[in-house]
């Protein structure tokens, strides 16, 4: 008797992580579900319209940054606040024209302060790398945008490649995952791609991760139905 | 600039840029005689090249001979500057180049980079080629592209607006529309 109840008890604690582990995938795969059910649909009306959302901005390079800085240019900074941008640490010139643009806005507001912060984040692939060493560039990547993540816990996210926003969109996934916060990504392809997504375009839209999804280009809005026109921000 | 006086040739720029890439290929077809009487027939008296991190140095020519001037560097914080003051540019595919040259209302060449791995840049140049927005050539081709060209059957670039994204974005979000 006194052996059974033993091996019964044995069999308990043997099975007692296998449950925990089931309950937890279940747990999980229900809240990764739940996430890409929600994406892409509308917040709704806003119940205070005042009230501003925190923005993090991931800048490209050269071209996908002067993009960025038109759509910036045209959204109402006073919704979109604090910013923070993030651009690759190899690309300098990139945060130096969000600086002018940030300034500009300083000077023609009273509202001076912190409403913008900085910030450069290791690259992923640089042009022209192979995609092998590319591996373990990104695995370095995904650690330092980890931890710029959780820093700045971002409501709305906005980029427009290259692989820079990757690691950060994943993240921002899986914080929604977690449920610390809930957070809207919008992507917009760059103006030179014309019949193919980029590989981070590919990457958002098929994986479902962005939850707006915006191509310049008719034939590729053709290919990727669930894509926005919008025509050239050129 | 502009109009000849007293004998004196009108400077007629021509502006090669590879931006910050590494474009030998561009350069040296920039430089090679046969593209270079081209321009000159064509009417162009100086050649600026912007040669970024490539290595090919080109042959620097005061063009007192009769013949191209020839001058070269590598960056400069003013390409809008030297755009400005170009009759023709030539640039590599960046969108960045391109859509610089085109708001300026500059007449453009664009020569695609073969050499790259993931070579989408052409798309972009084919595209705005097939809306007479500008030439597309290749570092080989370049040579007949500016003899064939008619720079007034281009098709001036009415420049973009982010205004469709920015009104998406905050319809999604739930801010009130703009009045």
């Amino acid at each position: 008797m006194e052996k059974n109840s033993s091996c019964c008890f044995s069999n308990l604690s043997s099975n007692l992580p296998i449950t925990c582990l089931i309950t937890f995938i279940t747990i999980f795969l229900h809240r990764v579900l739940n996430v890409i059910y929600r994406t892409g649909k509308p917040l709704g009306k806003r119940v205070s319209p005042q009230r501003p959302l925190s923005t993090l901005i991931v800048l490209g390079s050269g071209g996908h940054t002067a993009e960025m800085i038109n759509l910036l240019l045209v959204l109402r900074k006073e919704r979109f606040t604090p910013r923070f941008y993030i651009a690759a640490a190899t690309d300098n010139m990139s945060l130096q024209k969000a600086r002018v643009l940030e300034n500009s806005l300083a000077d023609s507001s009273e509202t001076k302060g912190l409403s913008a912060e900085f910030m450069q984040i290791y690259r992923s692939r640089e042009v022209g790398q192979s995609y092998v060493t590319s591996v373990w560039t990104t695995l370095v990547a995904m650690a330092h945008a980890l931890w710029l993540m959780i820093k700045i816990r971002p409501q709305v996210v906005l980029c427009n490649g290259p692989g820079t926003c990757i690691p950060l969109c994943v993240i921002a996934f899986f914080i929604k995952v977690i449920g610390i916060r809930r957070s809207s990504i919008f992507y917009v392809e760059s103006i030179a791609r014309v019949k193919r997504l980029s590989l981070s375009g590919l990457l958002l839209y098929k994986l479902r991760i962005a939850d707006q999804f915006f191509v310049q280009w008719p034939q590729l809005q053709r290919k990727y139905p669930r894509a926005h026109y919008v025509g050239c921000l050129m | 600039m502009g109009e000849a006086r007293d004998g004196v040739k009108v400077k007629r720029v021509v502006f090669v840029t590879v931006g910050t890439t590494c474009f030998d290929a561009l350069v040296k077809v920039a430089d090679c005689q046969e593209v270079k009487d081209e321009l000159y027939r064509r009417g162009y008296t100086d050649l600026l090249i912007q040669m970024g991190r490539g290595s090919y140095l080109p042959a620097k020519s005061t063009g007192d001979d009769g013949s191209l001037a020839v001058d070269y560097f590598t960056f400069s914080l003013s390409i809008a500057d030297h755009l400005r003051s170009a009759s023709l540019v030539i640039s590599h595919a960046g969108s960045g180049s391109i859509f610089e040259t085109l708001q300026l209302g500059k007449p453009l060449i664009v020569v695609v980079n073969e050499d790259l791995m993931d070579n989408h840049q052409s798309e972009l140049a084919e595209e705005l080629a097939e809306r007479k927005h500008l030439y597309c050539s290749r570092p080989l081709t370049l040579h007949q592209t500016i003899a064939s060209m008619d720079l007034n059957s281009l098709v001036p670039y009415t420049p973009g607006d982010a205004t469709p994204v920015a009104k998406l974005i905050n319809r999604f979000l739930g801010f009130p529309e703009e009045s």
